[in-house]
């Protein structure tokens, strides 16, 4: 069992920005990841799921056992990977609640419309989404506070066994971020692995991780406890 | 279906006897002859439009021009012939009927063999019947109005549906009459190298409301068969009509149709327009803003795959102050398909504070594929506002990326950033024919990407 990278290598356009990561994530475990800007955190998410621009020369990644990098991206979604965009993109014309049920069908989960309407509207309103965006075209002039929870709100419908959330706390107020840190750690605790990437302090003091890991140039360069936020907060990456 | 016989098929090819033929068959009025003489004589001395799709193809001389099946107008479901249910079955129409239509024609081949009115329909004195019947019941109107939008010479192709039409509808909206649910039409041609000709004339009394809905489909056949209808409406002071088409010929029909709506002061004509059949199609409905604060609004989809070329538009003509209107397009090609937009904004000199509006957006799915946007806007007048946008786009690859990050195949991925491009569309379409709608363009996406 776990979410399991070891030794990966990435390049986009012939640049390689991953040179050998290696990362475990146990079944309801909490990872913080760090790094300065450009340092590979968000080529990482995208790598795992499967984006085509970002290719794999070297290494290997598990998910409960199972190979992932030789999987398409949407059947790694159906093996319980997740990822909360950073940016998440705009679709005209395609409202949440299609992405969901295609989704579940597509998992071969018979679910009604009807059902999935009033669980999407229930998860949303726990949330303090607007009922009303969950009709508009995905991410059509949210704000990107809304786009995030939007993010998280496919993330607990979907319930995967892990989840990647790239920097989905950047650009949040206070309510909305408790509200994104609630959704991670009420899956984690019922099993879910997370990965987050982040900046800031402000959600790991919610989501309390169990381990926090710093990357630099591609590489992981420090692993620790809560206690390394803190000496990043205070002293920055340079003596990393 | 291939036994289904006929009564009368004329020979291939197009002359005077056959058009005096077709109107003494039909026990015609002498104008209506004559009109149809007239016509044939501007067909022949017209030419195939060159400015537009490749017309090479079409052969007047190898064309039934008349077909009537053996059987007359049935007034039940029961009268008719199982072939004719079966085909019915196929395209939807007893179930359709059942739960919502008012009234449904359908027309097989040259004639309408099947209709059932609503006495509803009847009470509030709507009428709804074959352009054939109408002529006979009501030949005054008909003589009024009939050529009075798309005159004879039009074009060539208006010309020739003049000259040897049969079949379409006929609809009169009392004044102040709001018709409800939508009038439904089914269209289909079912004999290798028919050619359909119908004609409808739509006349929306003051005050009036009505929706008008057609839906085409046509079963396979081997060589190149020519649809060319003509629709007239007229739409009278503060009048609203819809006029909705779903077009799903086979593809190797070429489908020319002229269509035009005469609207007068505070008029409302709007089309929709959904194509995804024919190997050719060029259609472009057009507005004729007459009266003041007259409105006219052109909603249109065309989906050009292998082989096709879909090249439509619609054409707004701003002859009175305050007029309005607006043109929403939208298309998709693939395979090898292309896809053209061809409209005109016309607004006249006097027609002060009109103002249009037009928007094209094209979705290119492959390299092979095409996509052209030709507009032409003729202004006038000095205080008319015009406002145009145009976009080309491909699938974007974050998109794709991103539904299939949650779990979604990628031809289902594409198929859905497909249907939400032409949604703002598809959801003006009554639903039945959205369903079906969304139905072929996901058969159409099926393995265009893995």
């Amino acid at each position: 069992m776990g979410f399991k990278i070891k030794d990966l290598f990435v390049s986009v356009e012939k640049k390689e920005v991953l040179k050998g990561v290696s990362l475990d994530i146990e079944p309801g475990e909490v990872v913080a990841l760090m790094g300065p800007n450009g340092s590979g955190k968000s080529s990482l998410a995208y790598a795992l799921a499967g984006h085509p621009n970002y290719v794999v020369s070297k290494g290997r990644v598990e998910l409960d056992g199972k190979k992932l990098l030789n999987k398409k991206v949407n059947e790694r979604a159906n093996m319980g990977l997740f990822l909360a965009f950073q940016y998440p993109v705009g679709i005209d014309g395609v409202n949440v609640k299609e992405i969901l049920i295609t989704t579940l069908r597509g998992r071969g989960e018979k679910i009604s419309a009807l059902e999935l309407k009033k669980k999407v509207e229930k998860e949303a309103q726990k949330m303090g989404i607007e009922k009303e965006l969950l009709m508009r075209s995905l991410n059509d002039g949210f704000s990107g506070g809304e786009k995030k929870k939007m993010e998280m709100l496919q993330m607990s419908i979907l319930k995967p066994k892990y989840a990647v959330l790239d920097e989905t706390d950047s650009g949040l107020d206070i309510d909305a971020l408790r509200v994104v840190a609630d959704g991670a750690k009420k899956a984690a605790q019922k099993g879910m692995g997370v990965l987050i990437i982040t900046h800031y302090k402000r959600i790991l003091e919610y989501l309390r991780p169990d381990k926090v890991l710093v990357m630099k140039k591609g590489k992981m360069v420090a692993q620790g406890g809560e206690e390394l936020v803190k000496m990043l907060e205070d002293k920055g990456y340079k003596k990393l | 279906m291939s036994s289904f016989k006929y009564v009368y098929k004329s020979g291939k090819g197009l002359n005077e006897k056959l058009v005096r033929e077709i109107s003494s068959l039909k026990k015609e009025p002498e104008w209506m002859l004559e009109k149809r003489l007239e016509a044939l004589k501007i067909f022949n001395d017209l030419s195939l439009p060159e400015w537009g799709a490749d017309l090479t193809g079409v052969d007047f001389s190898n064309i039934h021009y008349y077909l009537k099946p053996l059987q007359n107008q049935k007034k039940s479901w029961k009268d008719i012939p199982d072939e004719v249910r079966d085909t019915f079955e196929k395209i939807g129409v007893p179930k359709a009927e059942r739960e919502v239509l008012s009234g449904v024609k359908a027309q097989y081949d040259s004639e309408v063999i099947y209709g059932s009115l609503k006495k509803s329909l009847e009470k509030k004195g709507i009428v709804f019947l074959s352009m054939d019947e109408g002529l006979v019941k009501y030949p005054e109107l008909v003589k009024k109005y009939w050529g009075s939008v798309v005159p004879l010479g039009d074009n060539k192709l208006a010309a020739l549906n003049s000259a040897v039409w049969s079949g379409g509808s006929f609809v009169y909206v009392p004044k102040g009459v709001d018709v409800g649910l939508p009038l439904q039409a089914y269209f289909r041609i079912n004999t290798e190298r028919a050619g359909q000709f119908e004609r409808t004339l739509i006349i929306a009394d003051e005050g009036s409301k009505v929706h008008y809905v057609e839906g085409c489909s046509a079963p396979a056949f081997s060589t190149g068969s020519l649809h060319s209808a003509v629709v007239e409406v007229i739409v009278e002071k503060k009048a609203k009509v819809t006029y909705t088409t779903v077009q799903n010929w086979y593809k190797n029909v070429y489908n020319l149709v002229t269509k035009r709506a005469f609207v007068k002061e505070e008029g409302e004509m709007r089309w929709v327009d959904g194509n995804l059949g024919s190997r050719t199609t060029m259609k472009y409905p057009s507005c004729i803003l007459a009266g003041r604060k007259a409105k006219g609004e052109m909603l249109s989809i065309a989906w050009a795959g292998k082989g096709q070329h879909q090249d439509t538009g619609a054409k707004m003509i701003h002859l009175a102050p305050e007029t309005t209107s607006q043109i929403i397009s939208k298309s998709v090609s693939k395979e090898g398909g292309r896809a053209s937009y061809r409209g005109l904004v016309h607004i006249n000199k006097g027609a002060t504070g009109a103002k249009a509006k037009v928007v094209c957006d094209a979705l290119i799915l492959d390299d092979e594929s095409r996509s052209d946007t030709y507009p032409t806007n003729k202004i006038f007048e000095n205080g008319a506002s015009l406002e145009h946008e145009a976009t080309v786009g491909k699938i974007g690859e974050e998109q794709l990326f991103y539904l299939m990050s949650r779990g979604i195949k990628a031809e289902e991925a594409e198929a859905m950033i497909v249907n939400g491009f032409l949604e703002p569309i598809m959801k003006q379409i009554p639903l039945e024919y959205a369903i079906e709608m969304n139905k072929l363009v996901e058969m159409e996406m099926e393995g265009s990407v893995g």
